[in-house]
């Protein structure tokens, strides 16, 4: 069963995150008041410490890194900081950010408040993208009616950094809120939290931060009792492409991927997946059955990412689909870093050739030579995404890419894009 | 034991390409004029070599750092040349 934003969650789905009360009454009635200790005294900053822990959360905005870890260096950073809430979801393909923000604002800014009573921040800032009005819309009212009830612990707000894939990245987040300047910063040091100004800033996806609320009132226990013990809990991921029924899904973690896919009723036999958005890494079918969890499909080359999963029908070419998103992603780049703003075009223009069947003889190896060369070297991991969806598609659809390196590109790389792209993708 | 590595901060690097005339054992540059480095510590004997390439670098991209045991590496500092050094940077 899939939600959009207009749909009522369905009876018996899975709707831990998704099938709370909108408004701040029916939210307080449905799990109570916040329940944060005045002035966030120490027991009760370090048993939530201990509950978020033991909870083996990890964070659903693409890294999947532990959240106690970044809590805790934040945390040993001393008082003051800022919780940074990552609403942006840049993702073209991805919808659950939006929809999450929509029916549960106040479960996302329930965990902020929470991460600001253990760390003792003073500042909660939501990240909404210029343009995205429905959304800043919802965020708004929801601010406001916290503030007028009093409910809100630490000062909440909206900032609207621009719309793009890149200025979803934490320190562009950041960076934007201090400056007003939406790029990443290079850090070598990853070890050392991000800060504004002198205080540290604590960046978390809006999903993290609902799961975070949950866990701070229910404790750990409901968390860990669905998913796996390794990756524990639930998730939420978009459905897309191919599908009857594209939308949002609460899953386990953990579930196999092509069970995920059944919610959204895929129209044809699927040639392929793309899990974990346009950085993603694409999933051939003898891989369909691998469960969604880190771990399970790292050992098949591809990675969880962004909660998405797009689907490539039958009609589709997958090396011009590819090269379309390639094209996207070059024309996302900051323009900071000489791997990125270079290297990515490069390897768009090899794409669209070979997409075109109009290789030349030493295209695969440049190409090739190229992914290894990125990999690694911008200020962000970007560009890391790009290569990792375009040497996934070359071992994907090798059987195609020998095609169209021959000169004999299949009818279906006609066909129009299946993708969705904020504006149109020219190769 | 200690052993430096080499970071470059490519958003500061203008591809001026320097540092790999001063260390091509250790740097060399993409077809975009863009330093690669090896990733490996390095050997003792370069080291005088790589902190003549972190001075002389026009827009201070590149850093040493000293790995040891530890988590944080330490941050070597390298004075930096005036007569390299643009304005407004
Ligand atoms: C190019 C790029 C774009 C990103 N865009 C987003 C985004 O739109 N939303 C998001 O939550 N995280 C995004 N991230 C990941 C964030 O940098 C950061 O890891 C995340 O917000 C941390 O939250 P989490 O710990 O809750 O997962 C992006 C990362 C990169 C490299
Ligand atoms: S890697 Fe690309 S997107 Fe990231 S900071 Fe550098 S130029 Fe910008």
């Amino acid at each position: 069963m899939t939600h959009s934003a207009s749909q009522a969650p369905p009876h018996g789905a899975l709707h831990r995150l998704l099938g709370h009360p909108t408004d701040l009454a029916g939210h307080i009635e449905t799990h109570g008041p916040l329940q944060v200790a005045s002035r966030g005294e120490a027991s009760w900053r370090a048993a939530l410490m201990t509950s978020l822990e033991a909870s083996g959360l990890a964070g659903r905005g693409g890294g999947g890194f532990p959240s106690s870890i970044k809590l805790g260096v934040v945390g040993a950073a001393g008082a003051g900081g800022t919780i940074v809430i990552n609403g942006m979801e840049s993702e073209p393909a991805s919808d659950k950010d939006k929809l999450l923000l929509l029916r549960a604002p106040h479960l996302v800014l329930d965990g902020a408040q929470y991460l600001a009573a253990v760390c003792r921040a003073s500042r909660i800032v939501m990240c909404i993208p210029a343009g995205r009005d429905t959304v800043a819309v919802a965020v708004r009212h929801a601010i406001t009616e916290r503030r007028t009830a009093r409910y809100a612990r630490v000062a909440e707000e909206m900032v609207r950094p621009p719309d793009g894939f890149v200025s979803g990245e934490e320190s562009a987040l950041v960076n934007f809120i201090e400056r007003g300047l939406s790029l990443p910063v290079f850090r070598p040091d990853k070890g050392s939290p991000l800060r504004i100004g002198r205080r540290a800033a604590l960046v978390h996806n809006t999903e993290t931060l609902a799961h975070i609320a949950l866990i701070a009132r229910h404790g750990h226990e409901p968390f860990r009792a669905r998913g796996m013990a390794e990756e524990p809990g639930t998730c939420l991921v978009t459905i897309g492409g191919a599908v009857a029924r594209p939308g949002v899904v609460e899953v386990d973690r953990g579930v196999p991927l092509c069970d995920i896919v059944a919610l959204g009723t895929p129209v044809d036999s699927p040639q392929a997946y793309l899990v974990g958005g346009y950085g993603g890494t694409w999933v051939a079918p003898p891989h369909f059955a691998t469960p969604y969890a880190s771990m399970s499909l790292r050992t098949i080359g591809a990675t969880a990412g962004v909660g998405v999963i797009v689907v490539l029908g039958p009609a589709a070419c997958g090396v011009a689909e590819s090269a379309r998103i390639t094209r996207y992603l070059a024309g996302q780049s900051a323009g900071q870093c000489g791997p990125c703003v270079y290297g990515l075009p490069a390897v768009a223009d090899d794409l669209a050739l070979l997409a075109r069947g109009s290789a030349d003889g030493g295209l695969m190896a440049r190409l090739h030579r190229r992914l290894g060369e990125i990999r690694g070297r911008g200020a962000c991991r970007h560009p890391d995404g790009a290569v990792n969806l375009v040497a996934s598609a070359l071992n994907v659809f090798a059987a195609d890419v020998d095609a169209h390196l021959a000169g004999t590109p299949c009818a279906r790389s006609h066909a129009p894009t299946s993708l969705r792209f904020p504006q149109a993708v020219a190769i | 034991m200690t052993s430096l590595r080499i970071t470059i901060d490519p958003v500061a690097c203008d591809a001026y390409g320097y540092c790999a005339e001063l260390l091509p054992e250790a740097i060399v540059l993409d077809e975009w004029g863009y330093p690669m480095v090896n990733g490996q510590p390095l050997p003792a004997e370069l080291a005088a070599a790589a902190k003549r390439a972190a001075r002389d670098c026009p827009t201070r991209a590149i850093t040493l750092r000293e790995k040891k045991a530890g988590p944080r590496p330490a941050r070597v500092s390298v004075a930096p040349r005036a007569d390299l050094r643009r304005s407004g940077r």
